[in-house]
C-alpha cells in the first residue's frame, strides 16, 4: 500500500535486469508453473464437481402415483414429481374443442421441437394418451415460472380478445392453450414439457414412467 | 526500511509510542500520509462527489448488520423463512437489524447508481481513469450477484420464484445451459441445496471479492486522482515549489469533514425508510415474499427488486419480433460501416461476413436466448464505456448543449425501463420498452460517433470553484 506514490519518480533500474537472463533457468521456471497449473487445474475439479446434485437429490426422483377417480370435468390437480408442480386437467368438451380453433396461432402445433421431447403417445393435437386428460409439468419454457390458469374465454387482462382458453404465465406473458402449446411470438420457445406418464388402471395414473421405460 | 528513531529523552507516552509504532510498522503512517493527509482531491468537487464515500459507508453497514443476522438465520429450505421471522419478532431489536440490511440493499443501489451516473457526465473514466471505472463495473456486477443472492435466504415466495426465474436463464444458453443451471442450482429445482450455497455466497464468496475490488478501486483512484466536474488535470499546475496541485486540498481534513455532511443527509434519509417505510410500498421488500416459498404456485405477478428491473425489462423487451428489429438493426448498421467505415477491401469483408453470421445466430437460435444476451450485454458494456466515448473534452459542461439532452433522456428511460420492469407484462408495455432498450445500446454504441460531433466549448486553465 505504502509503495502507491501520486506521482513520485521512478525507481532506479534494477541492476540484475541488466544482466543477461540464465535460458536454463528459465525453462525449469517454466516447466514449474505449466505442472504447478496442471496440479492447480485438477485441484479444482473436486471443488467443482461438489456443486453438482448430490447422490440424495439423485434419488429423490422417484414415479408419483395419482388417483385421477374423483376429477370433474374441467377440474385441475396438482401434483409435486421431482420438486416440479405437474398438472393433471380433466377437459370439457367445449376446451378440447377450442385447440383447433388455436391450432394456426400457435408456434409448435404439432410437438416437434426437442428442447423438452415430447413422448409419442403425446404427440398429438391434444398432446396426451386420452383426450380428455391433460397431463403437463407446469413450469414455463422460458424461465422455469409456473403458469396460471385462463380457462375462461373471452377478453381479459393480459390476454388477447380472442383468447380460447388456456394459460398464462405471470412471469413474462406466455400464453399456452388448452393442450400447453405456446402461441407464437412469445417469450416461451416451447410447449410445456409432457413427462413420461402411463395409466396403470382407468382412475390411476402414473407420473414419471412409462411403458417404454 | 527507514532508519532506526529514538524518542526524545524526556518525550511524553504518546511520542514514545508513536515512535514505537513507526519503528515497527511505518506502512500505517505511511497510507495515512498517501491516502489522506497528502492524498490531494480538486477543491471543486459538489455534492454528486457524495456518493463514493456513502458507498463505502452502505458496505460497512451491510457487512455488520450481516454479521449479526447471520448469528440467527438457519440456511436451511425447511428452517430458513421461520429464522427470518424470529429475527422479527422475538430476536431483541432484531427487526432493526433486518431493516438496516434489507433498506442498506436499496441503499446500496441507490448510491452507487448516482456515484456511476457523476462518473458518466464528468467522463471520470476516461484516460487516466479507465481502470477505476473497469474496477467500478466489477463492484457494480459483484454487488447484484450479492443482492440476487441474499434475495433467496428469507425463502418467500418472491426469493424463490426470482431466482428460478435467473438460474432459468443461465439455462437458456446453447449447448451447456441445461447443464450449467442444475450446477448452480444443485438440484434440478431451487432447493436446500441452491439456498445453502447462495448462503455460501453471499456471506462469505462474493464479499471477500467486493472488498477487494473495492481496495482496488481506491488505490487506482489515488494513484491517478480525483476527476472533478470540469474535467480538469488538476496535476497539470504544479506550485513549483512544493510539487502540490494548485487546485488540490489534502483529502484529510478537507474532505472526510466535508463527506460528513453527506452522511448525515443520507442517515436521516436512511433512517427514515427503515423506521416509517421499511418495505417502501413493496419495492425494498415485496409483499409476496412475506409468503414462505411454493414450489408448486408461481404468485399472479413477479417482479425482481426495483434496481435490477430495468435490466429485466430488456429481457422482457427481446421478443421474436425485437430480434427481428435487431436483424434489420445490424444489417443496416453493417451496410453504412462498409459505405462509410472507412475500412479497407479486406475490413469490409470482414464486417460483411460477421454481419451476416451475426444475423443468421440471432435468427437461429431462441429469442430467450438473446433475451438474456441483451440483459448481460446491457451490464458489460459499461466496461467499454471509456473506450467508447471519442470526446475531446471530459466534462458534460464543456460539451455541445444538446448532449445534456441525450445524457437526459438516458436517464429518463432508465427510469422509465425500471418503472416498465415491476409492471405485469403487457403489450404497449413491450413496445416501449423495446424502443428504451434500443436507445439504451444506441446510446453506447453510437456514442464513438456521436460524443465527437457539435460545438465544445473552451476548456479553462483551473478549476472554477467559489469559495464560500
Amino acid at each position: 500500500m505504502s509503495d502507491a506514490s501520486s506521482g513520485g519518480a521512478l525507481a532506479a533500474p534494477d541492476p540484475a535486469a541488466a544482466q543477461p537472463a540464465d535460458p536454463s533457468r528459465r525453462t525449469w521456471i517454466a516447466i514449474t508453473a505449466g505442472v504447478g497449473a496442471v496440479g492447480g487445474a485438477f485441484t479444482a475439479v473436486p471443488f467443482v464437481s461438489s456443486f453438482a446434485p448430490s447422490e440424495r437429490a439423485r434419488a429423490a426422483g422417484a414415479p408419483v402415483e395419482v388417483d385421477i377417480g374423483g376429477l370433474a370435468p374441467g377440474e385441475k390437480v396438482t401434483v409435486e414429481w421431482r420438486g416440479k408442480p405437474v398438472w393433471i386437467i380433466r377437459r370439457t368438451p367445449e376446451m378440447l374443442e377450442s385447440l383447433t380453433k388455436t391450432e394456426p396461432q400457435l408456434a409448435d402445433p404439432k410437438s416437434v421441437r426437442t428442447a423438452y421431447p415430447t413422448p409419442d403417445y403425446a404427440k398429438n393435437p391434444h398432446r396426451s394418451i386420452k383426450p380428455e386428460f391433460f397431463v403437463g409439468v407446469g413450469i414455463c419454457s422460458h424461465l422455469g415460472c409456473s403458469p396460471s390458469d385462463r380457462f375462461a374465454p373471452g377478453a381479459q387482462p393480459s390476454l388477447p380478445d380472442d383468447w380460447a382458453g388456456g394459460f398464462l404465465c405471470p412471469c413474462h406473458g406466455s400464453t399456452f392453450d388448452m393442450a400447453g402449446r405456446v402461441f407464437k411470438n412469445m417469450p416461451a420457445p416451447d410447449n410445456l414439457e409432457v413427462p413420461p406418464h402411463m395409466y396403470l388402471s382407468e382412475t390411476r395414473l402414473l407420473i414419471g414412467e412409462d411403458k417404454k421405460a | 526500511m527507514a532508519e532506526f528513531k529514538e524518542a526524545p529523552p524526556g518525550a511524553s507516552v504518546l511520542v514514545q509510542g508513536t515512535t514505537w509504532l513507526q519503528n515497527r510498522f511505518p506502512t500505517a503512517f505511511e497510507a495515512y500520509r498517501v491516502h489522506m493527509a497528502e492524498y490531494y482531491a480538486p477543491k471543486n468537487m459538489n455534492w454528486m462527489y457524495f456518493f463514493g464515500s456513502l458507498s463505502l459507508l452502505v458496505l460497512v453497514i451491510q457487512i455488520v448488520t450481516g454479521i449479526f443476522l447471520v448469528m440467527h438465520y438457519k440456511p436451511d429450505a425447511a428452517l430458513a423463512f421461520a429464522s427470518v421471522e424470529y429475527i422479527m419478532r422475538d430476536v431483541p431489536w432484531g427487526w432493526l437489524v433486518r431493516y438496516m440490511h434489507s433498506t442498506g440493499a436499496s441503499a446500496f443501489f441507490v448510491v452507487v447508481y448516482l456515484h456511476m451516473f457523476r462518473g458518466l457526465v464528468y467522463g471520470s473514466y476516461r484516460k487516466p481513469r479507465e481502470l477505476v471505472w473497469i474496477f467500478g463495473v466489477a463492484i457494480f456486477l459483484c454487488l447484484m450477484a450479492e443482492a440476487f443472492m441474499g434475495y433467496l435466504l428469507p425463502w418467500g415466495q418472491m426469493s424463490y420464484w426470482g431466482a428460478q426465474v435467473i438460474i432459468n436463464l443461465f439455462a437458456a444458453i446453447p449447448v451447456v445451459g441445461p447443464d450449467l443451471a442444475i450446477l448452480i442450482r444443485g438440484d434440478y429445482v431451487v432447493g436446500d441445496a441452491t439456498l445453502n450455497r447462495f448462503f455460501a455466497f453471499h456471506v462469505i464468496a462474493v464479499p471477500l471479492v467486493l472488498i477487494g475490488l473495492v481496495v482496488a478501486h481506491l488505490l487506482a483512484l489515488h494513484d491517478v486522482g480525483s476527476n472533478n466536474p470540469d474535467g480538469i488535470e488538476i496535476k497539470a499546475k504544479k506550485d513549483p515549489k512544493t510539487g502540490i496541485p494548485l487546485d488540490g486540498i489534502p483529502f484529510h481534513p478537507y474532505y472526510t469533514v466535508h463527506d460528513l455532511i453527506g452522511v448525515s443527509v443520507f442517515l436521516i434519509l436512511f433512517t427514515a425508510v427503515i423506521f416509517f417505510a421499511p418495505t417502501m410500498g413493496g419495492f425494498f421488500l415485496e409483499f409476496n415474499n412475506f409468503i414462505p416459498a411454493d414450489p408448486l404456485k408461481t404468485p399472479a405477478h413477479i417482479a425482481p427488486v426495483w434496481y435490477f428491473t430495468p435490466y429485466y425489462s430488456m429481457l422482457r423487451a427481446t421478443t421474436d419480433v425485437m430480434v427481428n428489429v435487431l436483424v434489420v438493426l445490424l444489417a443496416v448498421a453493417a451496410v453504412l460501416a462498409i459505405l462509410f467505415g472507412g475500412f479497407s477491401r479486406k475490413g469490409k469483408l470482414v464486417v460483411l461476413v460477421a454481419a451476416i453470421v451475426g444475423a443468421g445466430m440471432l435468427k437461429a437460435l431462441d429469442a430467450k436466448f438473446w433475451g438474456v444476451v441483451v440483459m448481460g450485454a446491457a451490464v458489460l458494456i459499461l466496461f467499454f464505456l471509456p473506450w467508447l466515448d471519442r470526446s475531446p473534452v471530459r466534462s458534460i459542461r464543456y460539451r455541445p448543449g444538446w448532449n445534456r439532452w441525450m445524457y437526459g433522456l438516458f436517464v429518463v428511460n432508465f427510469l422509465v425501463l425500471g418503472y416498465l420492469g415491476v409492471l405485469p407484462p403487457s403489450p404497449g408495455g413491450t413496445v416501449v420498452s423495446q424502443v428504451g432498450t434500443i436507445y439504451y445500446f444506441g446510446f453506447f454504441l453510437l456514442m464513438p460517433w456521436w460524443s465527437r460531433i457539435g460545438e465544445f466549448k473552451p476548456v479553462p486553465d483551473r478549476v472554477v470553484f467559489q469559495p464560500h
